[in-house]
């Protein structure tokens, strides 16, 4: 492997530490609706896909069935899906590896390795792995304390957490939104994404912005 | 089994499924100019769309609330090529601050 450039590192540690903190919040969320300890630090190390997970146990904690709460987090897991297509041609790896890949693709490796590829192929790998591996440990172990009954720290907006996360997803997309193109792309997607919030299930409106991502680039 | 186990189980499969597919597409299917445009596009409209619904709207309604004001100083912070964690750490301390103290 070649050397990891620090600025890689700073930056899949600040999105680590951010998104697994909301990890207490996972955790004591799914207590909360019903979920043992065990059962939500399994959905953790398992389903390892923050949105899928809150879905799953608020169709619950709402007295949905288990079928009801399977699909919602499948819908939201489309995403995961998508980044998988879009990292595969960059990781090119094969075997047990894309296993370990496919279950840390995620928005925030694939977001730390869109960033980084501005610099170069190596870190964009690196950024990757780096985050994806990085989100695992903290989010799973926030989970556990979560679980464990820090409701205490429960509350995202006491800590601005609510915020950091979407702020850390900005700064990811920043660096690429270099031409006219990117930044009309990323304006109309917003915009999509809002107007649609109101009609379409949780989750649709962030995978429909992807059909504008293949129209603006179907246009030369 | 509980519904809580299916629930649990079955949302780590099909997660785990979506994932997993979505990397095992063929690769040539992928090499054409431009459907790699469009892949390298795709990110940047989810990851902007994700911003927005994470901003602006709780359990499927628009709201404007402190997350605003968060995120808005990230938005300055990153015109003023603030570095990565300077910017989350200036929307969370923003954020918080009108959350707790308003």
């Amino acid at each position: 492997m070649s050397r990891v450039e620090a600025i890689t590192v700073r930056d899949s540690l600040s999105v680590s530490l951010t998104v697994g903190a909301y990890g207490i919040a996972f955790g004591a969320a799914s207590v909360a609706n019903g979920f043992s300890v065990l059962q939500s630090c399994l959905l953790s190390l398992l389903t390892f896909s923050g949105a899928s997970q809150f879905a799953a146990v608020g169709v619950i904690g709402a007295g949905g069935s288990a079928f009801s709460a399977i699909a919602t987090a499948s819908l939201l897991g489309v995403r995961n899906g998508i980044y998988g297509v879009v990292m595969a041609p960059r990781l090119k790896v094969t075997g047990f590896k894309r296993v370990i890949a496919a279950h840390i693709t995620i928005d925030e490796s694939t977001g730390v390795a869109l960033s980084a590829e501005k610099r170069n192929h190596s870190s964009m790998r690196h950024g990757f792995w780096l985050t994806g591996f990085g989100v695992f440990f903290f989010w799973n172990l926030f989970t556990l304390a979560g679980a464990l009954g820090a409701q205490a720290m429960g509350d995202t907006r006491a800590w601005g957490l609510d915020s950091a996360v979407p702020a850390a997803f900005l700064g990811l997309v920043w660096p690429r939104l270099e031409s006219k193109r990117e930044r009309i792309l990323a304006v109309v997607s917003i915009i999509f994404a809002l107007v649609m919030t109101p009609f379409l299930p949780v989750g649709l409106p962030i995978i429909g912005s992807a059909f504008i991502a293949i129209v603006v680039g179907l246009r030369r | 089994m509980s519904s809580l186990w299916i629930a649990t189980i079955g949302t780590s499969i099909i997660v785990f499924i979506l994932k997993y597919s979505g990397h095992s597409i063929p690769q040539r299917w992928l090499e054409h100019p431009r459907i790699q445009r469009i892949n390298a596009l795709i990110p940047i409209a989810l990851l902007s769309a994700l911003v927005a619904v994470q901003t602006f709207t709780e359990r499927g309604k628009l709201v404007i609330d402190h997350r605003f004001a968060g995120v808005s100083v990230a938005v300055l912070a990153l015109f003023f090529k603030a570095p990565f964690p300077v910017v989350v750490l200036l929307a969370a301390l923003t954020s918080a601050a009108i959350y707790n103290w308003f």
